[in-house]
């Protein structure tokens, strides 16, 4: 058994520490010790983006991040996205839109969304397509959260 | 069901010096990891059977890209991201940035290292088949020092490679292609993104006087390691771009390959798709 570890990270701006074993996953202390339950375990594969979560900038499957590489990291979830009672606008066109149906996988997909607005504000059709590649929706509904992130770019972005 | 987290170790050493001396000390035992792409996926199947790791993934030896006059070194932690964003990369290996944008999805890519690609020794990988195409090799490290292999020399037979339990992949030292170069990059996947290679060809060729003057070809998911076509280079090599002998060179490639059933392709489809890519490539070279 390994000797746990002090964990610091800032979380959705927060400053956390938490005493963990180094190989727990980051999906697992963010649901269970830090009760950020948005981040879902879709495949435990890094193949369906559910645990999308943003890590030092850049989307991660928290499925796969042993905590220990988390060390000093700032990560945001899903949690992160709105300021206080205000949707980010992303957030917001998947509301206009119905970019979300059961909603499983709708904070990987949020998570990436905003990846992608914020590397890349005028997203062409084809670049929406694979920012979102690696979050899969099996209620496939592919084709509104596609019109959700157009009309953001259409409106300047994803910077609110 | 997933891995017993009990059951597990991670350390994360503060140096290489530190991580080669933890390898050296207890041979076998400790299992190196990067990105984690590959061994986390297996973990959280249950199918791991490793338990200790070395978390290398903060080693700045083994970070960055470094330009040099006749070629690029590529730190073993290179991600696919840091491939896809390297100007030097689209200027001299447009198969590597192909291979690196056909990898997983951004999270992959984001986390997924090429020294991880090497090492853990799919041959479903997808950069391999460019690596062998630009005729890379690996510089491997230990406390006994360090050595270079021939890329194409260092995959011995599933999953064995030319790499001590103490040696670590350090650098990826690619050539830069000098001359007209002719360069083709095509992964054969279900899907654009987040699929395993059914088939894998990178070829990379320089064109001099209207022949072929130089030519590797890397083929992946068609033999227990990624695989050069040395049978079809051997007849392609020397002929003049207006009269490639396609046909011969399509049938010598069966030499080449030994594909097997498997749940992505049969081997009868990999065997006729790796012989349609290869014809494909000689009908672009002939455009070159």
């Amino acid at each position: 058994m390994a000797k746990q570890i002090t964990l610091k990270m800032t979380v959705n701006g927060t400053d956390c520490v938490v005493t963990v074993h180094p190989f727990a996953r980051l999906l697992d202390v963010l649901r269970e010790e830090l009760r950020l339950t948005g981040t879902k375990e879709g495949c435990g594969e890094g193949e369906c983006g559910a645990c999308t979560v943003l890590m030092n900038g850049r989307v991660v499957n928290s499925c796969l991040v042993p905590v220990v590489q988390a060390q000093g990291a700032v990560v945001v979830t899903v949690e992160g996205l709105a300021q206080g009672e205000r949707l980010s606008s992303v957030q917001d066109a998947f509301l206009t839109y119905n970019g979300a149906q059961c909603g499983f996988c709708t904070p990987g997909m949020l998570i990436s969304a905003t990846d992608l607005l914020n590397r890349c504000p005028n997203p062409t059709e084809g670049e929406i397509r694979e920012g979102l590649a690696g979050n899969l929706c099996r209620c496939t509904g592919y084709a509104k959260i596609v019109d959700a992130l157009r009309a953001v770019a259409a409106d300047g972005g994803a910077a609110r | 069901m997933r891995g017993y987290l009990a059951d597990c170790d991670i350390q994360a050493p503060a140096s290489l010096a530190e991580a080669l001396a933890v390898l050296a000390g207890e041979p076998g035992v400790w299992t190196p990891m990067a990105g984690g792409t590959d061994l986390m996926v297996v973990y959280n199947t249950g199918r791991l059977r490793a338990t200790r790791f070395l978390d290398l993934s903060r080693l700045a030896e083994l970070q960055g890209i470094r330009e040099e006059a006749t070629s690029l070194s590529f730190g073993a932690l290179t991600t696919y991201t840091d491939l896809r964003d390297c100007r030097s990369v689209h200027q001299h290996f447009p198969n590597l940035v192909k291979s690196a944008r056909v990898t997983g999805a951004l999270a992959i890519q984001n986390r997924g290292t090429l020294g991880g690609n090497i090492a853990n020794a799919s041959p479903a990988a997808d950069t391999p088949p460019s690596l062998l195409a630009y005729g890379a090799e690996l510089e491997l490290i230990s406390p006994r020092g360090l050595r270079r292999v021939a890329y194409d020399r260092f995959h011995q037979g599933y999953k064995r490679m030319d790499l001590a339990a103490d040696e670590l992949v350090a650098r990826i030292i690619v050539p830069k292609p000098t001359g007209r170069g002719f360069h083709y990059f095509r992964k054969v996947g279900t899907r654009q993104a987040q699929a395993i290679a059914k088939v894998c060809l990178a070829a990379y060729a320089r064109i001099e006087g209207g022949a072929v003057a130089e030519l590797r070809i890397g083929l992946g998911s068609v033999a227990p390691v990624p695989v050069r076509a040395l049978n079809a280079e051997a007849i392609i090599i020397g002929k003049s771009l207006t009269a490639l002998p396609t046909e011969a060179a399509t049938e010598a490639l069966l030499g080449d390959i030994s594909p097997i059933d498997d749940i992505r392709a049969t081997a009868h489809y990999r065997s006729v798709v790796t012989r349609n890519l290869l014809a494909q490539m000689l009908s672009e070279l002939a455009d070159a």
